[in-house]
């Protein structure tokens, strides 16, 4: 094993974190109350959260592809005036404080806010949605797609598009053929990672979307609902949540791009692997 | 009909203007940072020229300058590039990457694909179609690249160092498939190696610093240089001198006795082979030799033959000669010469850039 060449005090206080991060896991696996574990979670008010997450999350998911793509495209494969400010702006919401997103989102979509207003006088009103649900999950979600799928981009490179184009192939047919199948295996993790982020969204949904049983109440709300009444019921569930955390984990880093071993140029190994 | 191509590109000092017969191979040699790449990157249409105009058969490829700018794309260009590196599709099998340029031009399926097949089978992997990159050897890929150009059916093949990057017992056999399938196309190779000159291209053409210094049949340029690159490149001695009453006399001093057309005054230049060259540490007087009196710079051991570097001029002789002369830096010995194996050609006064014979 290579610890051996580290000093013994880095790998102590390396365990240390380690159980500071596994050890909450623990706790919570331990104050689950198992024989009322099914009832807990399928309660109505469970169920509603449940699928109302699922869904939200899936939609939420497939609009970060539909506008993540283009947006990792522009970013890694066109050069502008301002690009390096508009990549900072893009990839904000992952540092904002959510609550702060759902006041922007609730001051764009609200009933009087900068688009809200006119899209009330069309009889459109987003705010306490669901679609105002999916909305918050995006906003936040939307940079992690973005971020895995324009770092993939770059460090394929553009030589493979090259030698496409000098075969006589189209953009469109390039984009088809070449680049997007070689950054699949990002964007499976990109779009795993923004599924498990839109999943876990608290701040900006209970602002801008608010917390009505069935329509905008997802699992971390009803979790934080439920800690107050039935403690039992938002441990149940909070183990949902850790279950789907882990399984995403698994599945974004065990995704590998095609042909590794002979593309070093696709990935440096020393980024292939941050997990293990 | 055939390539015509004229431009520059100032921010890289690339300057350059040549024309190729349709079926003619040009092979296109240079130092490093020469414009080579440029050049390819330029034809291909990686690159936009400053200024400048290229035609393909008929085709216009580009046309920039006094307010045109035309740029061709690419993928209507047709002309395919080849680089050292195979640059398969990895997410594609054999026959999908070969398949890819006829498809692209709009070819059904199945007809690329009988396209892809006859190519692997001309350059000999038939029998990998179903595979994927990655299970390939790089003498394997470097071939299945080959015929992925080639099934693109270009006007124009651009092939920048193919072999470089290949293990020096496969090179030669993709050397030689090279030569059967570039027979009748029109091709650029850039290459550094003056092998793939002799081998597979009818003309050469040497760039320095963005600039053609030197072009010719092949044969021309490897038997009677004008650069001190394309000397090194020939492996012949360059000697710059001047036409004189009794024959030739090198800027180095050198006096050769030698019958030639050439007024006297006139710019020429002497080209000897090393091994030709003889060493000893008297001026000996012999029939037709021309001696040169030099001090030694360095020495340097090439194989079975030990090459002495002095005035300008390279030697080779054997181990035991040079020990038996005594050669080490420092020590002045005598260069000789004979008419009968040198090499005596008119150069224009700006020809020669480089002294002779260095290194």
């Amino acid at each position: 094993m290579s610890g051996a060449s580290l000093p013994r005090w880095v790998v102590a206080i390396a365990v240390v974190g380690g159980l500071f991060v596994v050890l909450p896991l623990a706790a919570l696996a331990l104050r689950v109350d198992w024989p009322r574990f099914v009832p807990l979670v399928t309660s109505e008010s469970a169920q509603a959260a449940l699928l109302l997450s699922l869904r939200t999350s899936l939609t939420a998911a497939f609009l970060c592809v539909v506008v993540g793509v283009p947006m990792a495209l522009v970013l890694a494969r066109t050069a502008f005036r301002g690009q390096r400010l508009v990549r900072s702006l893009v990839l904000l919401p992952l540092v904002l404080p959510p609550v702060v997103g759902g006041i922007a989102l609730l001051y764009t979509f609200g009933r009087r806010g900068l688009l809200g207003s006119s899209l009330h006088a069309l009889g459109v009103d987003i705010a306490f949605s669901t679609t105002a649900v999916v909305m918050s999950q995006a906003f936040v979600a939307l940079p992690f797609l973005v971020l895995s799928l324009e770092g993939a981009l770059r460090s394929a490179g553009t030589r493979y598009e090259a030698v496409g184009a000098t075969l006589g192939a189209g953009r469109w047919t390039v984009l088809r053929r070449i680049t997007l199948p070689l950054v699949l295996p990002s964007l499976v993790s990109g779009v795993v990672l923004s599924f498990a982020r839109a999943l876990g969204e608290f701040g900006a949904t209970l602002t801008f979307a608010g917390s009505l049983q069935g329509t905008t109440r997802t699992l971390p709300l009803e979790v934080y609902l439920q800690r107050e009444t039935d403690p039992d019921a938002a441990v149940a569930l909070s183990l949902i949540l850790v279950g789907v955390a882990i399984a995403v984990v698994g599945v974004a880093h065990r995704v590998r791009p095609l042909g590794v071993s002979a593309m070093p140029l696709i990935r440096p190994a020393s980024e292939r692997d941050p997990v293990r | 009909m055939g390539f015509t191509f004229t431009a520059t590109l100032p921010e890289r000092g690339f300057d350059v203007s040549f024309e190729l017969a349709p079926g003619e191979t040009l092979a296109v040699l240079g130092p490093n940072g020469a414009g080579k790449s440029t050049l390819l990157d330029l034809v291909a249409g990686l690159l936009a020229p400053a200024a400048g105009r290229a035609e393909l058969d008929g085709t216009l490829l580009f046309d920039v300058g006094g307010g045109r700018r035309v740029l061709t794309e690419p993928r209507h260009r047709g002309v395919s590039l080849l680089a050292q590196e195979a640059l398969l599709f990895p997410h594609l099998t054999v026959l999908e990457n070969v398949a890819f340029g006829p498809r692209s031009r709009g070819q059904h399926r199945s007809a690329a694909r009988s396209t892809a097949r006859h190519w692997l089978e001309r350059v000999g992997v038939d029998d990998l179609a179903s595979r994927r990159p990655a299970q390939l050897s790089g003498g394997q890929a470097q071939r299945v690249a080959v015929a992925r150009a080639l099934a693109a059916d270009p006007s124009l093949l651009l092939l920048d160092e193919p072999l470089a990057a290949l293990d020096v017992s496969v090179a030669p056999a993709l050397r030689t498939l090279l030569r059967e399938v570039l027979a009748e196309r029109s091709t650029i190779l850039v290459t550094h190696d003056p092998l793939d000159a002799f081998l597979l291209a009818d003309r050469v053409l040497i760039l320095e610093g963005g600039r053609i210094v030197e072009s010719g049949t092949t044969r021309d340029v490897l038997t009677r240089p004008v650069t001190g690159f394309g000397a090194r490149l020939a492996g012949l001695n360059l000697v710059p001198g001047r036409r004189t009453t009794a024959g030739f006399r090198a800027d180095n001093g050198l006096e050769v006795q030698l019958e030639h057309e050439a007024p006297v005054g006139a710019r020429l230049a002497l080209a000897v082979r090393p091994v030709s060259v003889e060493v000893s540490r008297t001026a000996e007087t012999g029939s037709g030799w021309s001696w040169i009196g030099a001090e030694v710079d360095d020495i340097e051991h090439r194989g079975d033959l030990v090459r002495v570097h002095a005035g300008g001029v390279a030697a080779d002789v054997a181990p035991a000669t040079a020990v038996g002369l005594g050669i080490a830096p420092g020590v002045r010995i005598f260069l000789g010469v004979h008419p009968a194996d040198a090499t005596v050609y008119p150069v224009d006064e700006a020809g020669l850039r480089s002294p002779a014979g260095g290194r």
